[in-house]
């Protein structure tokens, strides 16, 4: 197994708001919302990040993304050290949140285009890959309708598709079925599951018990920024559910904590 | 061209062309609400000054005399004699405002003129005028006939002439209307690129930035530099044409405004003055976009973006006005190394000829290099997590 995407003691803190600190209940000045962690991802394979809200998923992504800068450790996408080479980094992956949206003013044909030109695909793969993925999503028949017109399942999958204008090898996803119906997750999921049967990696985070137990090969829980535990999914449930062995690992460490 | 930049530019450019709604508001209206302004104002200048020209106004007399009935026929008057015993009625005439004036002279009032000399000690022969300033009629004839009889008494004394018959203002037609444009133009056109700027360079950054779609192109592998620059050119083409549309619209209107009906007001720009101007004016747009496109990048939404600008705004507006004062352009370097500040400078010089090669090349360079910089903060910005991730 070859480890392609390594994260070593990632920290991150945020200057708290005068509006944070009253929300948060705290004087600190600043937030750590991801503490020295550090994980795994091999090659083929789909990573989870499991945790509650606030557990600090998201920035660790963003990291990964190199959207945001670590305050302290590295991390390695295929060999490339997202401090010293982002932009390398960046070429490898996919990136997709569901906070980042589409330009509503352009039709998904346009975005793919325009997306594709920024990692410098050239035309011919292009349109290739425009019309295999489009008719994968059933995006052809709304490919020149502008992204404003489009409900917000269809909106999702366009993002789906232009996060992966590149072909990626190595798919982030932060929070994948949020805000979609069954129907519209299950496409994705379906599609997940698809990707990593073509050898992709993908590292993806969740709230949600059930996708991570249907989907993850390895899940990393994070609770309070830290890595809590690290296995692949049979190592961690041991028979149990997932959710109940969540509450075992919530349970002990804030037992730690009193 | 570098392929990120290009990519960037074009999507803006494609963004920008595509919008009705955008273009109607940065290209059409612009110009359409200048002209239709100031078309008003030149109207309304017109009413407020001009008399009318077939005014006529009722004029009773006291023992007229043939000379001052010279002077009247010269202006639509209908002029009655009126003996002196009904002097009385005729004053309440025009009290009344039956009649417009009446005007008392003395009798034999040339003969009285004629021998009257000042050397004398005597006082001079005297006209009574009696008007009505209550009515408007009355007042513009109290002051057309005294102007008249005042013209008439000069002429009289008549010991020597200043400028009869020349005029005296030795400058060509050309300098005078170069100087009203050195005046005028700097603030409009630093106005007009100004709201140009505006309008697309805080939808672009800070519209961006509200609507969350910088941060699906910063995971891309494109160069923050790139996206710097690619806005910046795009929005520098929009501001211009923004631009264009404000000066077309003020072109179309200044006859109008000034109340003539040629439009050559002897203006004879070459058309090395209009490239001159043309690479003031695309210096000037880049700087503007590229201040505009940082100011807007600190700001949360389009909303606030227009609120943080708004400084900068009054800042140039006071820039333009300075070229109506202090007598045509600067004579010194330094002046020409401030931004913005040089660019008035230099379409003053342009407009009352008098630019100076050096000056002009220092102000471009002077621009060019702040735009530079001021991408470079820009590319910085995006780059930094408190700006586009700020909670
Ligand atoms: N830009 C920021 N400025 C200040 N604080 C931040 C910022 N981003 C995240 N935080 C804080 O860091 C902590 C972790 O946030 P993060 O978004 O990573 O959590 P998450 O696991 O993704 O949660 P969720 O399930 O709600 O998405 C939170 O307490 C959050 O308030
Ligand atoms: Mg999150």
């Amino acid at each position: 197994m070859k480890a392609i995407l390594e994260a070593q003691k990632l920290t991150k803190s945020f200057p708290l708001s005068a509006r944070q600190k009253k929300l948060e209940k705290t004087t600190d000045k600043r937030k750590i919302a991801v503490k020295d962690l550090s994980f795994t991802a091999y090659e083929g394979e789909i990573f989870g990040l499991l945790g509650p809200n606030g557990a600090g998923k998201t920035t660790t992504l963003r990291m990964l993304a190199t959207l945001i800068n670590p305050d302290s450790g590295d991390a390695f996408i295929d060999g490339v050290s997202i401090i010293s080479n982002p932009a390398l980094a960046r070429s490898k992956i996919g990136f997709l949140t569901s906070e980042m949206k589409l330009e509503d003013f352009f039709t998904p044909s346009d975005l793919f285009d325009f997306f594709s030109d920024l990692y410098k695909v050239d035309d011919e793969t292009r349109e290739d890959r425009k019309k295999e993925m489009f008719t994968r999503f059933g995006i052809q028949e709304f490919a020149d309708t502008k992204v404003a017109n489009l409900s917000t399942g269809m909106k999702q999958k366009v993002s789906l598709v232009i996060s992966l204008v590149n072909d990626p090898e190595i798919i982030i996803f932060d929070e994948p079925t949020n805000g979609l119906d069954v129907l519209t997750a299950k496409t994705v999921t379906d599609f997940l599951l698809e990707l990593k049967a073509r050898g992709k990696t993908i590292l993806l985070s969740t709230h949600i018990f059930s996708l991570a137990e249907k989907l993850c090969d390895r899940v990393g829980v994070i609770i309070d920024g830290k890595m809590i535990r690290c296995d692949t999914l049979e190592e961690l449930k041991k028979g149990r559910s997932l959710e109940d062995c969540f509450f075992d690992l919530y349970d002990e460490i804030s037992g730690e904590r009193k | 061209m570098n392929n990120g930049i290009w990519t960037i530019a074009k999507k803006e450019l494609r963004r920008f062309f595509g919008d009705r709604r955008m273009l109607l508001t940065t290209l059409l209206l612009p110009g359409l609400t200048i002209y239709i302004m100031y078309s008003f104002m030149g109207m309304a200048l017109e009413n407020s000054f001009s008399v009318d020209e077939d005014q006529s106004f009722s004029i009773s007399a006291v023992n007229l005399p043939d000379s001052a009935q010279m002077l009247l026929s010269g202006i639509s008057a209908a002029v009655t004699e009126v003996d002196a015993g009904q002097l009385e009625e005729a004053k309440t005439a025009v009290s009344e405002q039956q009649c417009d004036l009446l005007l008392c002279f003395p009798e034999q009032f040339d003969a009285l003129v004629e021998a009257y000399s000042q050397a004398s000690g005597s006082s001079a022969p005297n006209i009574e005028i009696y008007y009505n300033s209550a009515s408007t009629t009355s007042a513009t004839a109290y002051s057309t006939v005294t102007g008249l009889l005042s013209d008439y008494e000069e002429q009289l004394v008549n010991k020597f002439n200043i400028n009869d018959q020349i005029s005296g203002d030795l400058a060509t037609e050309e300098e005078t209307s170069g100087s009203f444009f050195a005046m005028m133009m700097p603030m409009l056109l630093m106005i007009f690129l100004f709201s140009g700027s505006m309008a697309t360079a805080t939808e672009s950054i800070a519209g961006e930035k509200e609507r969350g779609t910088i941060a699906t192109m910063l995971v891309t592998p494109v160069r923050r530099s790139d996206i710097a620059f690619g806005k910046i050119i795009a929005l520098s083409i929009t501001a211009l044409l923004s631009g264009l549309s404000s000066a077309i619209g003020t072109i179309l209107s200044f006859p109008k405004l000034m109340n003539t009906d040629d439009i050559d007001i002897a203006v004879s720009y070459t058309a090395f003055d209009y490239l001159l101007l043309g690479l003031i004016i695309l210096s000037t747009v880049l700087i503007l976009v590229a201040a505009i496109s940082i100011i807007s990048a600190f700001a949360k939404s389009i909303k606030e973006a227009q609120t943080l600008v708004l400084p900068l705004m009054i800042a140039v507006m006071a820039l333009g006005i300075t070229a109506m004062f202090g007598g045509g352009a600067k004579t010194e370097l330094f002046y020409y190394l401030i931004p913005l500040y040089n660019s008035v400078q230099c379409m003053v010089g342009i407009f009352s000829y008098e630019i100076y090669p050096v000056y002009f090349a220092v102000t471009i360079i002077v621009n060019l290099c702040c735009t530079l910089l001021g991408a470079l903060v820009l590319a910085k910005m995006f780059n930094s997590e408190k700006i586009i991730f700020s909670k």
